[in-house]
């Protein structure tokens, strides 16, 4: 395609992706390598309507607004910030493996800052999650096919359902049924006869019934793509295979899943980058004092009273390092493909 | 039926003063007035109350917002400012004040202040930044059903608490006798700052941001929170204020320290179990550790105007916002809020948050650097709530996080 | 695949083994959300009941305060009183134009990326994906200030526009894949015989493309129809769409909320989605029968 014709079609959504991403991320790298300005503060009477006036400290917003205007982005601390506590937590770990009373001590204490707890259950996530839900997907989509025609219609809405749900709502609602009074809750501990088994109460019970929600969540995504590509196998080439004797299992294994092969790289990559950003289950399972993750932590940054933007921005960059990490596979194999395509 | 009765009510109201309205606010010459607030009923009233001072030639607009301490800060920033009006409160100034966004406010209640009350001014430096129209604090909720049954008196401080908390359970009426919003994030870190306050210690060493908790003030506020923990529900670490709320409602705990706003919502009749409205008592926060003040924040709503406006458009905001907060709309409107206007009638629900005020709370502190220090205790507390962290450990992490924020906030 | 032919060479067993998957899935799939639909007519007491789910099903407190086992207080609530309408008809706005605005740019971008083998193209896809993987939340607090500025902050068609760009790495990739199964010889063909590539790409793709674009443009729409992080904080109180609304009902750390105007008015928007969902099913199949791919 002769690049006049190629930049004709792709330009709209180029711009469009440049004005409200590309710039933005790089105001979000730049904004990740400064720190404030040192605050000048002062001590200031302060009376409130109780307990009267009392002294306390105030930003000297006049001398600030000069430094502000000699120096708009603050203080430059080069990857500082990447290095701090918060994040890399360089000097702890160094530390923590200098002097330590072994491996299980080792793990515990980087366990213990907060960029690695995140990143643990962050991984997890990602690498149960995702293999499992397309897994589930592909298995739907595979039985929704079968189906007769009139039942396909509610049987597509129904299984879509868990995607559709506000996952506001959806993880309140679901996070209501797995309580000790809870519909699901109730069952199991009345299954397990055991009626102090809690869900939420327990680290582990509560990372596996994330990962649970995870799956079902995003099985619903994998089915509608997998569905959508069965819709376009040749029909002919499953014919032949019959006609070859091909086994039930056969024609799923060499014409089906090669055909669904591009999707399902597709697939992959969407859902490891969604769930590398696995964010709302944790707020809607109430599950911050046993799971936290990447998203987490960049929206507690930017959520206090207090908001932390060079923090965050570095948690967003390291997310996108992180991504970027993970999807070398699927993009060495969509080089490969492509380069392919070129021959 | 409870809040649609309580709508109908307000605008009823509404229609019955919208005749006077007009002449009431006497609102001169053209303007806008475009008001952000947070997103709840009292201050949906406050909005509604303002805008009927709204002319041919002054328009009133008014955002509720739940984002809205994300929005101010740059919708205040431009010039003109987006919102001439921000309702904030203790926490939420701060950052107003850090970036110089919002007016002093002297010239205006000169003029036109002559409805408010000394105490609603809040004074920086001499200066009225902001003028406060509702107070909030958590206090303690408890059964005396329960507590009779036990044996026990009312709770005055944490120790009486625990105390009482055993005599329930070993009497067996109760196995989680007590609630708290423990749920790490702003809760968590909340309850934190309110024991500590109860101490009488300050958080920062004088005049700068070093952090000053470190200490046996601070330990001892940690292992009352974990103390209390052995009487709660084994999933107190997902409960915040709206979950205990309904554990207590449905009787399954005896005592909780619970926001005041939520008092009209647990002591009407709606949703709760049989008795336990009846036996339901309101009062002041506990003391801690053998002090005398309440271990509890106090907290204050009030409005701000923005700097980067004109200052037509800020005097059309100031008369329009204390229309808004008028003694009549109080008076109509008496169960929405503890109103810190002239003329409030406290109502039952409401004598927790005046007995708390009076018993010598400290107020939530205003601190620039405080916002850094509660979003560290918010992350941080949560291993050793759930018992997998020493108190050493925990103060040790909040100070490495705090530092931290704050050296990237400028102020170490 | 012809369904008439493969069922009857089906077994017996391997069909009842698929029904029974399948059942099991769908009530997996539909129950909470059938427990919601359930639950949205009763109060929060027994909803969200701390006694027994049992609470729920027979409406204790729901009698106690309403007289009857069912009460329609939570969709009055959120309706009337709260107007949710005012969100429904945003989100209208929103989705729609989201939905038609990333497709038309998506088949666009993805047909070129699709039939290009330049190394840009590959490049393209890279950034796109790198783009994609920026959560939102610092996306948009990077937006604030630049739209206070320019006074576009809190209409809709500013969330339109973010909206279609945080979208447009999603479409372009599903899209390019769709493409990419579309034999070349379809198109190239034509243009043998003379059309030029735009005309080729309207006559002969557009014709075969709806199976994938209507599956990207389902998810499209449910991204704009889900889409918490833009809309709550680019959309001031009146143009609020329905998840920040439904949000804004929670109540906050201090204040009471309603849960039950939040159930209500979560079950009634999935009602356009049933209906909508219904509709594309069949735009799906029927991409199929046209005889979009032959090989």
């Amino acid at each position: 395609m002769p690049h006049k014709t190629f930049f004709a079609f792709i330009l709209p959504s180029l711009v469009a992706m440049v004005l409200f991403i590309a710039l933005p991320i790089v105001s979000v790298v730049v904004q990740s390598f400064h720190v404030e300005h040192g605050r000048i503060l002062v001590e200031v009477e302060n009376c409130q309507p109780f307990g009267g006036c009392t002294k306390e400290t105030r930003v000297d917003t006049a001398a600030m607004a000069e430094l502000q205007a000699a120096q708009p982005m603050g203080q430059f601390n080069g990857f500082g910030t990447y290095l701090n506590r918060s994040h890399l937590a360089v000097d702890e770990i160094g530390a923590i493996l200098s002097d330590n009373t072994g491996f299980g001590n080792i793990v515990a204490r980087i366990y213990n800052l907060p960029f690695y707890k995140a990143l643990a259950f962050t991984l997890v996530f990602c690498f149960v999650v995702t293999p499992l839900a397309m897994a589930l997907g592909f298995a739907i989509a595979l039985a929704v096919n079968a189906l007769p025609k009139v039942s396909k219609g509610p049987v597509i809405f129904f299984s879509l359902l868990p995607m559709i749900i506000t996952p506001l709502v959806g993880s309140l609602i679901l996070y209501w049924m797995i309580q000790a009074n809870g519909i699901i809750g109730a069952t199991l501990q009345n299954l397990f006869n055991d009626p102090t088994l809690s869900l939420r109460a327990s680290p582990v019970l509560t990372w596996a019934s994330l990962l649970f929600y995870g799956v079902w969540t995003n099985a619903p995504f994998s089915f509608v793509v997998f569905y959508a590509g069965l819709q376009t196998v040749p029909g002919d080439t499953l014919e032949s295979a019959m006609i070859d004797g091909a086994s039930r299992w056969e024609r799923i294994r060499y014409v089906i899943i090669p055909h669904l092969a591009p999707l399902a790289t597709f697939v992959a990559l969407v859902q490891l980058m969604d769930n590398f950003r696995v964010f709302e289950p944790i707020v809607g399972f109430s599950a911050e004092a046993n799971a936290t993750s990447l998203s987490w932590l960049i929206f507690n940054d930017l959520s206090g009273d207090a908001q932390l933007f060079g923090s965050a921005g570095a948690t967003s960059v390291l997310t996108i390092a992180g991504v970027i990490v993970l999807l070398m596979p699927v993009l060495i194999r969509t080089w490969r493909e492509f380069n392919h395509k070129v021959v | 039926m409870k809040l649609m009765l309580k709508t109908t009510v307000s605008l009823g109201v509404l229609c019955l003063t919208a005749g006077a309205a007009f002449a009431d606010c006497g609102i001169e010459g053209a303007g806008s007035v475009r008001i952000l607030s947070n997103d709840f009923e009292a201050l949906r009233l406050v909005n509604t109350t303002a805008a009927e001072c709204a002319t041919d030639s002054l328009t009133i607009t008014a955002n509720a917002n739940a984002e809205h301490k994300n929005l101010q800060v740059p919708a205040l920033s431009i010039n003109p400012a987006e919102y001439t009006v921000a309702v904030v409160a203790n926490n939420s100034i701060v950052p107003l004040l850090n970036d110089d966004l919002i007016r002093p406010l002297d010239d205006l209640v000169a003029e036109y202040g002559a409805s408010l009350q000394p105490n609603q001014l809040i004074k920086i430096d001499g200066k009225t930044m902001a003028i406060a129209f509702m107070g909030n604090a958590q206090h303690l909720f408890y059964r005396k059903d329960i507590l009779d049954a036990a044996g026990v008196a009312e709770p005055k401080s944490y120790e009486d608490i625990l105390a009482a908390a055993e005599a329930i359970k070993a009497s067996g009426a109760m196995e989680y006798p007590v609630a708290a919003s423990v749920k790490p994030g702003w809760d968590l870190a909340a309850e934190f700052v309110n024991a500590y306050l109860g101490t009488g210690a300050e958080f920062f060493a004088p005049g700068s941001a070093e952090l000053a908790i470190d200490n046996e003030n601070g330990l001892k506020v940690l292992e009352t929170m974990r103390a209390l923990t052995a009487y709660m529900d084994p999933d107190y670490l997902t409960f915040d204020a709206n979950g205990i709320k309904a554990e207590y409602e449905a009787g399954n705990t005896a005592m909780m320290v619970e926001w005041g706003s939520l008092a009209g919502a647990i002591i009407d009749e709606e949703g709760a179990a049989e008795g336990v409205v009846a036996n339901t008592v309101l009062a002041a926060a506990p003391t801690i550790g053998g002090g005398s003040i309440p271990a509890v924040a106090l907290w204050w709503d009030g409005f701000t105007i923005a700097k980067n406006i004109s200052d037509e458009d800020a005097a059309a905001s100031f008369q329009a916002m204390v229309h808004g907060i008028s003694p009549e709309m109080v008076a109509a409107n008496p169960a929405v809020a503890t109103w810190l206007v002239a003329g409030y009638e406290p109502g039952p629900a409401a004598v927790g948050v005046i007995a708390t005020a009076n018993g010598g709370a400290r107020a939530y502190p205003m601190q620039p650097y405080m916002g850094l220090l509660h979003t560290a205790l918010s992350a941080e507390l949560a291993e050793f709530m759930a018992g997998t962290e020493d108190a050493a450990q925990a103060l040790a992490d909040v100070k490495a996080a705090y530092e931290t924020a704050a050296r990237e906030g400028g102020y170490l | 695949m012809s369904d008439a032919a493969m069922t009857q060479r089906r077994p017996l067993l391997l069909n009842l083994l698929i029904v029974s998957f399948i059942v099991i899935w769908v009530v997996l799939a539909a129950f909470p959300f059938v427990w919601t639909v359930w639950g949205s007519l009763k109060v929060e007491t027994d909803f969200f009941s701390r006694e027994s789910w049992w609470n729920a099903i027979v409406g204790t407190y729901t009698r106690i305060q309403t007289g009857t086992a069912f009460t329609g207080d939570g969709y009055h609530g959120a309706w009337i009183t709260r107007e949710f309408w005012r969100a429904v008809g945003n989100t209208a706005v929103v989705t729609v134009s989201v939905t038609v605005i990333s497709l038309t740019l998506g088949t666009l971008g993805g047909y070129a990326l699709a039939r290009s083998g330049q190394r840009y193209a590959f490049w393209i896809l890279i950034i796109a994906l790198v783009f994609r993987a920026m959560p939102h939340i610092t996306l948009v607090s990077g937006y604030l200030l630049p739209f206070f500025q320019l006074n576009i902050w809190g209409v809709l068609p500013t969330s339109i526009i973010v909206l279609v760009a945080i979208n447009q790495p999603f479409t372009l990739w599903m899209l390019h894949s769709f493409f990419l199964s579309i034999p070349k010889d379809l198109d190239e063909s034509a243009m043998v015989d003379g059309c030029t590539r735009f005309q080729a790409f309207r006559m002969v793709i557009i014709p075969v493309m709806w199976p994938g674009v209507v599956t990207t443009g389902l998810f499209s729409f449910l991204l704009a129809y889900n889409d918490f992080a833009v809309t709550s904080m680019l959309l001031s109180a009146d143009n609020q769409t329905m998840v920040p609304k439904i949000s804004s009902f929670l109540g906050s750390v201090q204040e009471q909320g309603n849960v039950m105007y939040a159930v209500a008015a979560v079950v009634s928007a999935t009602v356009p989605l049933f209906i909508l969902v219904l509709f594309f099913q069949r735009q799906i199949v029927s991409g199929l029968t046209a005889g979009a791919v032959k090989g």
